[in-house]
């Protein structure tokens, strides 16, 4: 199918162009001064961190719009933005403690930022967990838009409460009012890395899609031939 | 303190898992709105939840022997923000999780990422009125659970009716 194929492509130069991105982070960009080499991390954490928030949304826009239209196709996406969110969740989590042992001395804290992305994490896992439990089609799409539409508001509580909280976590320096607070060619490393990011969850969307879409295809015809 | 607050909430959810299990079927049936039903269910247990917590406040009171008389109205108003909060997204999940292969298993591991923010920044907020800091501290977390409250009711109410439509 094409768009397997497309999407293949699209992870495959995603990829390569993150490898790009890390040469040009570790050669190119200069070191921080306090952080050291630990800051490098930043390049994956925050792309990962932004687009594991953004896939929610995502999720819960489509989830609104298929209660609406009953497209088949939005409940695809959304399922299939949810794994991606949960990959990148993952990504947000395991690269967080990497940073935070030489940094703060521990892999993890009850910090409210850290613990507000295991929810987020756990919010996926449990978009994912209802879509297995429900047998239906019908009823599972329409369960997981439910879940979706209420996970896409928590998002901004999620995310409003670091400010609300003592927190250990830096605060944004990139996403905040006013100008970024950041050397320019980190910010342009920083920028090509949200960009490939943005690439790799595109590439990994389509991908899950065509899947799905195949899979229903097969289970289909698996129907229409055991009749 | 605070801690134990957090405790006696979680330890309500753990009853309203149990509340809500039956009679939805019979209920569809009937000629009124799909929303009323949910109102009607939230309000049923948030009824069963505070009836818990009026038992369950003086007590921890007593027991830890806590001024809470001269905080009363700040921290009912916490107290039924939070609580509000996660029966309503409670309410509505548990609808959708009674006709899943794993109901009771399946609702904890909804709900935990939509109870556990209200209810931290109700047990921080409690934290601070009980030690007496000034009311001002706490408005912007009584403002984000009055928020949080408004958003997942007005929510569940427009969404209930998915859930249960044949």
């Amino acid at each position: 199918m094409r768009m397997l194929q497309v999407g293949r492509w699209l992870t495959a130069i995603g990829l390569v162009l993150l490898a790009g991105v890390y040469v040009r982070a570790l050669s190119y960009t200069p070191v921080e001064q306090t952080q050291g080499l630990a800051q490098k991390i930043f390049y994956l954490h925050v792309p990962a961190a932004i687009w594991a928030e953004t896939a929610m949304i995502l999720v819960g826009l489509a989830s609104v719009f298929y209660l609406f239209t009953k497209d088949p196709r939005l409940d695809r996406f959304a399922a299939a933005s949810a794994e991606v969110g949960t990959i990148f969740c993952v990504i947000v989590l395991t690269t967080g403690p990497i940073w935070g042992k030489p940094i703060w001395g521990t892999w993890w804290t009850w910090d409210a930022r850290l613990t507000f992305t295991l929810f987020l994490f756990l919010l996926y896992v449990g978009y994912l967990l209802l879509r297995g439990a429900v047998p239906d089609p019908a009823m599972r799409a329409r369960y997981a838009a439910v879940l979706g539409i209420c996970g896409m508001c928590e998002v901004p509580f999620i995310h409003l409460s670091v400010y609300m909280f003592p927190t250990l976590h830096p605060m944004p320096i990139v996403l905040q009012p006013g100008r970024p607070k950041l050397p320019g060619s980190m910010l342009t490393t920083w920028l090509l890395s949200l960009g490939v990011f943005t690439l790799l969850y595109v590439g990994f969307v389509v991908q899950r899609y065509a899947l799905s879409y195949l899979r229903e295809q097969l289970e289909a015809a698996g129907e229409v031939g055991h009749a | 303190m605070t801690f134990t607050f957090a405790a006696i909430l979680a330890m309500n959810r753990a009853f309203q898992l149990e509340l809500e299990n039956q009679a939805l079927d019979g209920l569809l049936l009937a000629p009124i709105e799909r929303s009323s039903i949910y109102l009607g269910k939230l309000i049923a247990n948030l009824v069963f939840v505070t009836g818990v917590e009026l038992i369950g406040v003086p007590l921890l009171a007593l027991f830890f022997n806590v001024r809470v008389l001269p905080y009363l109205g700040p921290l009912l108003a916490l107290i039924a923000l939070a609580t509000i909060g996660f029966v309503a997204v409670g309410t509505l999940f548990s609808a959708m999780t009674t006709r899943t292969r794993f109901a009771e298993l399946l609702l904890p591991v909804l709900l935990l990422p939509f109870m556990i923010p209200p209810l931290s920044w109700a047990v921080l907020a409690t934290g601070r009125l009980l030690a007496g800091r000034p009311l001002s501290e706490i408005v912007g977390w009584l403002n984000m659970l009055a928020v949080y409250d408004i958003v997942f009711v007005t929510l569940a109410v427009f969404l209930f009716p998915a859930t249960v439509n044949e």
